[in-house]
C-alpha cells in the first residue's frame, strides 16, 4: 500500500451529492487547449512552485553572486592588472557560465517530479505532449532571467560598465536565455533517463565543468596549446560568451550570434525528440 | 475493430505487460459495459494497476489489444485520453500547489478559459466540502481530503470513463463511505467507472460486474451474485452460553445446513460455512439453523451472518489466499 494511513477526516465537511450531480451534468468538455496555451499553463505551474518554495531561488541568487565576486577578485589582479579592469571582460562570460550551469537543475526537477502521481495525470490528458516539458523550461527561463539580473546588478556595483547600454545588455541576456532554454533539453533527457537525482547531478557536473571552463570565459584562448584551442574555439559556450560579450559592448557579432543560435537549434532538434520519446515510454 | 461502439466502454483481448521476467498482466480479457461500475478485484501485485495504466494510455501493452469506446489505446491514444480520467492509488495532484491551483491548472489544461476554470474549481471544491482547505497546499491535506481533491480533479470535465485505482486504500471507514457516495453520484450521471480494489465489500457496494484477477490473469468474472455463489453464501458465526453444548450444536448445524462446521479456539464459538448449492438464501438457511438449535435446547448467546471475505473468494478460486501473490511494483 503506497498511501499513508490517516485518521483525520472527522472535521471534513460532507460531500454535497446534489451540487456534485449538477456539476457533472453541466460539465461539458471544452475544446482542447492549443500547444502554446498548454505550455504556458505548465509554465504557470513552475512559477507557482517558485511562489510556494522560494528557497529554490537560492541557486539563481546566491550562487551567481558568489561566482561574480569570487572570480573577479581571485583572477582580476593576475589576469588584467586589477579586478575593475577584469570585470569588463569577465562579467558577460561569468554570466554565461553561471546560467548555463543553472540549467542542470532542470534535469533534477524533472527527475524528482516524474515519479510523482501527478505526472500520470498529465500524461493521460489530451494535450500537446511536449507541453509538460516546455512548461518546465519556461519556468526555468524565468529563473535564468532572474540570475542574469542579479549578476548584472552585482557587476555594476563593483564596476562593470557595459558600452552597449541597456539595449546591448538586454540583447545579450535574451540570447543567453534563449540558448539556455534550448540547452536545457539535454537535461530533460537526463532527468528522464537516469534513476536518481544524484546521478543527474553527477552527469551534469561531468558535462558542465569542462564545457564551461574550456572556453574563452576566463582568458583569451590564444595562450592555450593548439589542440586545446581547437576545442575551445569551436565550443558552443565560446561562441555564446563571445556573442554576449560583444552585444553588451555595443557591437553586433552576427557570426557569433548565428553560431549560438545554430547550436541552440541543434540541441532542441536532437534532445527534444529523445526527451519526448523517453517521456512517452516512461 | 470499429464494430465495438456504444455498448462497451472497455474491451480487451489477451492484454499482456511484462516487466523483465515478470508477466504483470498475462492475457487479460475484459468487456466493460458502458454506464456501469465495473470492479477489478485482486490482491496487491495482481496486475490491477498495470492494467489500468495500459487502458489509460500510460503504459504500452506488450501483447494483445485494448479498446476504449472503440478506440485502440495505442494507435488512437489521443482519442482515448480525450474521454477518460484517472485517479491513481496515490493522489494524482501536485502536492506543492494548493487545492484551487491544482484544479485551475487542470481545468486550463482541459481547455477551460481562465474564468471558467476558476469558477468550476470553486464549485467543485464546494461540492466536495473542501472550500476551507482550498488555499492550502495539498501536502498538508489528510488522506480523505486528498482522495477528494483527486477525484474532483478527475471530473473537472465530466469524463465518459473514470479509472479509480484503489480509491479507498488507506482510508478510515468514514472517508471510505464518503468516497463511495462520490462514486455513486458520478455513475448516476452516466460515467462508466472502472474500479480496482482489494476489498470484496467495496466491489460489492459499488460494482455491478466484477472481475477477479490474480497473477495477471482474470480467474473469475461475473455479476456479484454469480461470484458469491461460486464461493459459498457466507458463514454463520455462533456463540453459545454453555461450552458443554457445543458438540450438540455442531451436530445440529451439520444436519440442518449440510455445511462444514468449524470449532473456534474460543470454547463457546463455532462457525458454519453455508453451502452455495442450496436454493435458500443465507438468511433463510441461518434462521432454519437457529430454529433447529432452539428446538434441541441449545442456548445461543450471539449470532452473526458473515459475507464471504476476499480471502475466502481467493481460496475458493485459486486454492491459495491473497497473501501468496508476489508483489509486483507497477
Amino acid at each position: 500500500m503506497s498511501t499513508a494511513t490517516t485518521t483525520d477526516s472527522k472535521d471534513l465537511a460532507p460531500v454535497s451529492a446534489e451540487s456534485l450531480a449538477a456539476l457533472l451534468v453541466s460539465g461539458e468538455r471544452p475544446p482542447r487547449p492549443s500547444a502554446l496555451s498548454a505550455s504556458l499553463t505548465f509554465g504557470w505551474r513552475a512559477v507557482l512552485k517558485i511562489k510556494h518554495v522560494p528557497e529554490q531561488l537560492f541557486d539563481v541568487t546566491a550562487f551567481p553572486i558568489m561566482m561574480v565576486l569570487m572570480y573577479t577578485y581571485l583572477f582580476g589582479g593576475a589576469l588584467a592588472g586589477s579586478p575593475k579592469e577584469y570585470i569588463q571582460f569577465l562579467l558577460p562570460g561569468i554570466l554565461v557560465m553561471s546560467v548555463v550551469m543553472i540549467t542542470m537543475y532542470t534535469g533534477v526537477s524533472v527527475n524528482t517530479d516524474i515519479e510523482k502521481g501527478v505526472f500520470d495525470r498529465f500524461r493521460s490528458l489530451p494535450i500537446w505532449r511536449p507541453s509538460t516539458m516546455v512548461g518546465y523550461l519556461l519556468g526555468d527561463a524565468l529563473r535564468y532571467t532572474i540570475a542574469s539580473l542579479v549578476m548584472l546588478t552585482v557587476g555594476m556595483i563593483i564596476g562593470y560598465r557595459p558600452d552597449g547600454g541597456v539595449g546591448g545588455v538586454l540583447a545579450g541576456v535574451a540570447l543567453l536565455v534563449a540558448f539556455s532554454f534550448a540547452f536545457s533539453w539535454v537535461w530533460t533527457m537526463f532527468g528522464l533517463l537516469l534513476r536518481s537525482e544524484k546521478s543527474v547531478m553527477g552527469v551534469s557536473m561531468m558535462v558542465l565543468f569542462p564545457l564551461t571552463f574550456l572556453s574563452n570565459i576566463f582568458v583569451d584562448p590564444k595562450t592555450m596549446p593548439g589542440w586545446l584551442q581547437a576545442f575551445v574555439n569551436n565550443s558552443p559556450i565560446t561562441h555564446l560568451s563571445s556573442a554576449v560579450r560583444e552585444l553588451m559592448a555595443g557591437d553586433w557579432p552576427a557570426d557569433e550570434i548565428a553560431w549560438s543560435l545554430g547550436w541552440a537549434g541543434l540541441f532542441v532538434l536532437v534532445f527534444g525528440p529523445i526527451t519526448m520519446r523517453l517521456y512517452n515510454r516512461k | 475493430m470499429s464494430q465495438h461502439t456504444s455498448a462497451l466502454a472497455i474491451e480487451t483481448a489477451g492484454l499482456v505487460k511484462t516487466f523483465g521476467e515478470t508477466r504483470a498482466v498475462d492475457g487479460v480479457d475484459l468487456a466493460v459495459p458502458a454506464g456501469t461500475v465495473y470492479g477489478v478485484l485482486g490482491p496487491n501485485g495482481a496486475g490491477k494497476t498495470t492494467t489500468v495504466k495500459m487502458l489509460a494510455t500510460l503504459l504500452r501493452p506488450d501483447g494483445g489489444e485494448a479498446h476504449v469506446f472503440g478506440h485502440d489505446v495505442v494507435r488512437e491514444a489521443d482519442e482515448v485520453r480525450g474521454r477518460v480520467s484517472l485517479t491513481g492509488q496515490y493522489a494524482s495532484v501536485d502536492e506543492d500547489l494548493t487545492g484551487t491551483e491544482n484544479l485551475v491548472l487542470l481545468g486550463r489544461l482541459l481547455g477551460h478559459g481562465k474564468q471558467a476554470a476558476r469558477r468550476r474549481s470553486e464549485q467543485l471544491l464546494a461540492a466536495f466540502g473542501l472550500t476551507e482547505a482550498a488555499g492550502k497546499q495539498v501536502k498538508h491535506y489528510s488522506g480523505g481530503m486528498r482522495r477528494r481533491i483527486d477525484i474532483a480533479a478527475s471530473i473537472l470535465s465530466t469524463p465518459d470513463l473514470l479509472f479509480l485505482d484503489e480509491p479507498t486504500t488507506g482510508l478510515d471507514p468514514r472517508s471510505r463511505n464518503q468516497v463511495w457516495d462520490i462514486v455513486r453520484a458520478v455513475v448516476a450521471q452516466g460515467t462508466t467507472v472502472l474500479l480496482t480494489t482489494q476489498y470484496l465489500d467495496e466491489a460489492d457496494q459499488l460494482a455491478s460486474r466484477i472481475a477477479v484477477i490474480d497473477h495477471g490473469k482474470v480467474i473469475a468474472e461475473g455479476t456479484k451474485g454469480e461470484l458469491k455463489a461460486s464461493v459459498g453464501a457466507g458463514s454463520v458465526h455462533l456463540r453459545l452460553r454453555d461450552p458443554e453444548q457445543r458438540p450438540e450444536a455442531e451436530r445440529v448445524l451439520r444436519l440442518a445446513l449440510d455445511a462444514d462446521v468449524q470449532l473456534e479456539p474460543d470454547p463457546v464459538a463455532l462457525t458454519a460455512r453455508l453451502a452455495s448449492a442450496s436454493s435458500d438464501s443465507a438468511a433463510e438457511q441461518a434462521s432454519r439453523a437457529l430454529a433447529e438449535l432452539a428446538r434441541t435446547g441449545v442456548t445461543v448467546d450471539n449470532f452473526s451472518l458473515g459475507q464471504p471475505s476476499l480471502d475466502e473468494v481467493f481460496l475458493a478460486l485459486t486454492g491459495h489466499g491473497t497473501q501468496t501473490s508476489e508483489e509486483v511494483a507497477a
